[in-house]
């Protein structure tokens, strides 16, 4: 029957009529980002760190700086005097936080980091230290919390 | 408050004080400007709210929220829009032919307001009752492709130019189709005027010439550029067709043109299809809501099967686009009339049987359809007899 299929793509597309929309007004309202989410920085915890320089080795773009000095008793934790990484560099691969055997760096969960400067872009050990820590579970399972939910589907429900 | 309803008296209570003190040229003149004052107020206002529904109506047909921002849920995103193509810097190019240029979106706009002068808003509410009523829309609205095809010309421009000349040839193929599907009801209602047209509809001629209505539909959706026939405007396909290099007040200038056409041919389906002001024998018309609330929602619903049809068909090629109209829409459109005036000329004013004439050509076009010949695959392309088929081969 000619025409048939136009007439049911109508009906389908009446029946989106009388769905509730899934638009997320984008400032007033806010998705949760996925448990696992590759997000835009870089969560640094500077008491697991050893200096090992693992991660820089693993960039691709070497991006991160690391500097260190013996630690004061001798053992292999040395003290790390700078820590750097430029995030206006960095793609976010996750290579470093795969690479790290401390689980001292994780993805970040945020992504409204963007900066008016390149010069704000890079995180230096300061900065590191006062970010907010929120851990994304990329690759790190123990930081996956059971509380949180998913919040990308309409029913905020994680699909398997 | 009887005047609400018949607001055709309050224009016979100004003529007649009018009369009374102005000599008859001034009369005419007076008389004539109210009469266009009072069809923009209808025109003007809805394209405003046509902006709104279109983009919102889409919206939702999208499973999204359509206009949200400008003012509470996006009422005032008409305003937002005449503000943004206000200021904007109307352009001419260097070596465009600077007359033509700036005379054709003038050209485009004149005549889609011009339809709106024959159509019947109510009983006896109507600008003029001309006795060629559909020959007039018909040889009118194609004034809107020569104000197309001098902006593709004008804009020294190989791609508006190209667009031009495909929005031309759409255009003036899908004429052909439209005519004759109009040219059904003419013959069922015995005049050319629109006013009679409405006024013989005791029951719509949807129910009595639905063929003639789809063809009339789709052809109408041809010559607006628009849903699935917008190859010449559609910003993937060739930027923007024929008005590529127009910006600014000019652009406004086709953007109006293009809903004030979309809404006159909305109101040209609703009048010669759906009834108009009528409603099975103006059963409706006399009750609670008056006669042009009930036009102006009808056009409103035409509408907006206009923006769900956008919504969800895709866009046709151009090749299959110049093939449906004369391959297709053609030869059922002139099966439609010689099967009505058949049923003209055996039951003149039996509306029952002559509904039997009018579903008549549905079985006729499907046969056509299946039928016809050279079409191989359901595209209608005729394929390439596998024995005589040389591929090309490398040297």
């Amino acid at each position: 029957m000619y025409g048939i299929g136009i007439a049911k793509g109508m009906l389908l597309v009446l029946q989106h009529l009388f769905r509730k929309p899934i638009t997320i007004q984008y400032p007033d309202e806010r998705l949760e980002t996925p448990r696992r989410v590759r997000g835009n920085e870089l969560v640094w915890l500077e008491e697991r760190c050893a200096g090992c320089d693992y991660c820089a080795k693993a960039c691709p773009h070497g991006v991160i700086r690391i500097k260190t000095s013996p630690a004061a008793d001798g053992s292999n934790r040395r003290h790390v005097d700078e820590f750097e990484i430029n995030t206006g560099r960095c793609m976010f691969c996750g290579l470093c936080v795969e690479a790290c055997p401390f689980l001292a760096l994780y993805l970040g969960s945020r992504f409204e980091l963007a900066r008016y400067t390149q010069e704000e872009l890079i995180m230096n050990k300061e900065r590191l230290v006062a970010n907010a820590k929120l851990v994304s579970a990329y690759d790190r399972p123990d930081a996956l919390s059971v509380e949180r939910d998913q919040g990308l589907l309409p029913s905020g429900k994680e699909t398997r | 408050m009887d005047y609400i309803y018949h607001l055709s008296r309050i224009m016979d209570a100004i003529a007649g004080w009018l009369n009374g003190f102005l000599p008859d040229w001034l009369d005419i003149i007076v008389l004539g400007l109210i009469g266009v004052v009072g069809v923009l107020a209808f025109v003007v206002p809805s394209l405003m709210v046509l902006i709104y529904i279109e983009r919102k109506l889409i919206g939702r047909f999208q499973i999204r929220t359509g206009l949200m921002r400008v003012g509470p849920h996006g009422v005032l995103q008409p305003v937002a829009d005449a503000i943004k193509v206000l200021t904007k810097e109307s352009m001419t190019p260097d070596k465009a032919d600077k007359t033509v240029f700036n005379l054709a979106p003038v050209i485009a706009l004149a005549p889609a307001l011009m339809v709106w002068a024959v159509l019947p808003f109510a009983k006896d509410l109507h600008f003029t009752d001309l006795n060629i009523g559909i020959l007039y829309v018909v040889s009118i609205s194609t004034l809107t492709i020569i104000g197309a095809f001098m902006a593709g010309w004008s804009s020294n421009n190989k791609f508006a130019l190209l667009g031009a000349m495909r929005t031309v040839a759409q255009m003036v193929s899908y004429e052909v189709p439209l005519v004759l599907s109009l040219i059904g009801v003419v013959l069922v209602t015995g005049s050319l005027s629109l006013v009679s047209i409405v006024d013989r509809q005791t029951v719509p001629f949807l129910l009595l010439q639905p063929v003639g209505f789809l063809i009339y539909f789709i052809s109408a959706l041809a010559e607006l550029n628009r849903a699935p026939m917008d190859l010449m405007e559609a910003e993937s396909e060739i930027i923007a067709g024929y008005h590529t290099e127009y910006s600014g007040f000019k652009f406004a200038i086709y953007y109006l043109a293009e809903y004030t056409h979309a809404l006159a041919m909305a109101a040209m389906v609703s009048s010669v299809f759906l009834g108009g002001w009528n409603l099975f024998g103006g059963w409706f018309s006399g009750s609670f809501i008056p006669q042009y609330i009930w036009f102006a929602l009808k056009v409103y619903f035409i509408f907006a099967v206009l923006v769900w049809i956008r919504a969800t068909v895709p866009r046709m090629r151009v090749d299959q686009l110049m093939g449906f109209a004369w391959k297709t829409l053609l030869p059922i459109a002139l099966a439609n009339v010689f099967l009505t005036g058949l049923g003209i000329l055996v039951f003149p004013d039996n509306d029952l049987l002559l509904a039997v004439f009018g579903w008549l050509p549905i079985p006729v076009g499907l046969l056509w359809l299946r039928f016809k010949p050279g079409a191989v695959e359901r595209g209608g392309r005729e394929a390439v007899v596998r024995s005589e088929y040389q591929p090309t081969l490398a040297k």
